[in-house]
């Protein structure tokens, strides 16, 4: 089947066939390979993108239920500030040590900068129940997340 | 793992859904979400012929007051319910569950009628549903059938939907501004299935007192009149859901039927 959708701001089409991930279509078809799969059951949150705007397991999502839509994968977050100020603040704070977590990580952390901004430790730990960090301990991630929900109140 | 091959179509309409679904026959089936069978296609424990995509259908995303009742369409998300981007019938209890399905990007995607139709006991909906005595709106080839929730459940993924029919929606009551409510989720993480769910509503107004023992890989076990249900009631609402005193279960059932009790009368 003939797939169109928009990718990082960019009008696509691929082939592909119905049984196909949008995981797979990003990573195999149009060579995205900055989203990572684990698990390939919707619970790890390696393959989370933004599928209009919200996250999502691009693993359990068809990539033919995506027609016409807009994805976003960490490729298409250079420019965006939050995404910005969450790479900054994922450095300074050690929030990752071997980077398979980080994209849907930063997607997920994005989520709740952007839907959450008044969140606190509980909250933004709650909120990461879906993303698994083998590496960290998570204790950098929910630092950086903090880090940047702290930075935008005092930003105003 | 990946999915097996299958054919796809995205019908237009409620109608030609449930014709490709009825033409279909053992190998057709709806997917919505895909947050229940995405991985299911994905650990290839189902192989159908054809997957009938019915998420973007706008008759099952209708919100509709029916006067002392709700209709929330079948493809409301979790995190639409979550948000209060749809009416809350409840005063914040479907808000309040919402929020302890899943994961947020799962939420985003995954539907009121998909979580009811798969029937997997430990499902939220399935379990507040029953507690709440809604009912569920199911279309097919031959008309339109109302469900009672607490009996639309037969067992573990078995529902009385019949192989042609698509839950359109769900209808629940509207509580009255001196209902009470709580709501009790075992779980070892935030996001995961429930280990025991216990739940209690008591609306005065509609005369309506109903407690849920939750999550006991079966129907959900619902008592109906539960306005005088102190410990040793519970105690035994617990056992006739089939716990043996003394067990892990029948602990954990115990002490989430408790503390929703006691959320709900303020304790
Ligand atoms: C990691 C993870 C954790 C989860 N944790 C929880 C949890 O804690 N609690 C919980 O309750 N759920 C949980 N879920 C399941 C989630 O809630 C699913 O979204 C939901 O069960 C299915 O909804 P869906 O729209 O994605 O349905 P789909 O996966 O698209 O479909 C599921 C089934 O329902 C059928 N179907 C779909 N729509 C209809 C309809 N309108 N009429 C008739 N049949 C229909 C399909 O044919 C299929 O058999 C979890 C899922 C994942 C991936
Ligand atoms: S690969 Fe998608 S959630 Fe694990
Ligand atoms: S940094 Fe290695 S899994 Fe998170």
């Amino acid at each position: 089947m003939t797939l169109s959708l928009s990718v990082n701001g960019t009008p696509v089409e691929a082939q592909v066939e119905p049984r196909t991930s949008l995981a797979d279509a990003l990573r195999e078809h149009l060579m995205l390979t900055g989203t990572n799969v684990g698990c390939e059951h919707g619970v790890c949150g390696a393959c989370t993108v933004l599928i209009d705007g919200a996250p999502a397991r691009s693993c359990i999502t068809l990539a033919v239920a995506c027609d016409g839509a807009d994805v976003r994968t960490i490729e298409g977050l250079d420019e965006d500030p939050v995404a910005t100020a969450l790479r900054e603040a994922f450095a300074a704070e050690h929030a990752l040590q071997c980077g398979y977590c980080t994209p849907g990580m930063l997607v997920t952390a994005r989520d709740i900068v952007l839907r959450l901004p008044d969140a606190g430790e509980p909250r933004v730990r709650e909120e990461l129940a879906g993303n698994l960090c083998r590496c960290t301990g998570y204790v950098g991630i929910v630092r950086a997340i903090l880090r940047v929900l702290a930075e935008r109140k005092t930003a105003g | 793992m990946k999915a097996p091959r299958f054919a796809y179509e995205k019908p237009q309409s409620l109608d030609a859904a449930i014709r490709l679904l009825a033409d279909g026959g053992d190998g057709a089936k709806l997917i919505a979400g895909g947050q229940s069978l995405g991985p299911i296609l994905n650990f290839r424990l189902a192989q159908p012929e054809l997957l009938i995509d019915i998420r973007t259908l706008p008759e099952l995303r209708t919100v509709r007051d029916e006067g002392d009742a709700v209709f929330l369409g079948a493809g409301t998300t979790h995190a639409a319910i979550e948000d209060g981007r749809v009416c809350d019938p409840t005063r914040g209890l479907l808000s309040a569950v919402a929020r302890t399905i899943a994961y947020r990007a799962v939420r985003n995607r995954g539907t009121l009628g998909g979580s009811l139709a798969h029937a997997d006991p430990a499902a939220d909906w399935v379990n507040l549903m029953a507690l709440l005595d809604a009912e569920i709106v199911a279309r097919g080839p031959s008309g339109e059938r109302r469900l009672h929730a607490a009996a639309f459940v037969r067992g573990p993924l078995t529902t009385d939907l019949a192989a042609d029919e698509i839950i359109t929606g769900v209808s629940v009551r509207k509580l009255s501004g001196r209902a009470r409510w709580g709501q009790y989720k075992f779980n070892r993480k935030p996001g995961e299935f429930a280990e025991a769910i216990g739940g209690f509503v008591h609306d005065p107004e509609l005369g309506m007192a109903r407690a849920l023992v939750g999550a006991i890989g079966d129907a959900p076990y619902v008592v109906a009149d539960a306005m005088r249900l102190d410990e040793p009631a519970m105690h035994d609402a617990v056992s006739r859901a089939g716990f043996a005193d003394g067990t892990y279960e029948h602990q954990i059932h115990f002490a989430a039927l408790k503390r929703a009790t006691a959320q709900a009368r303020g304790a």
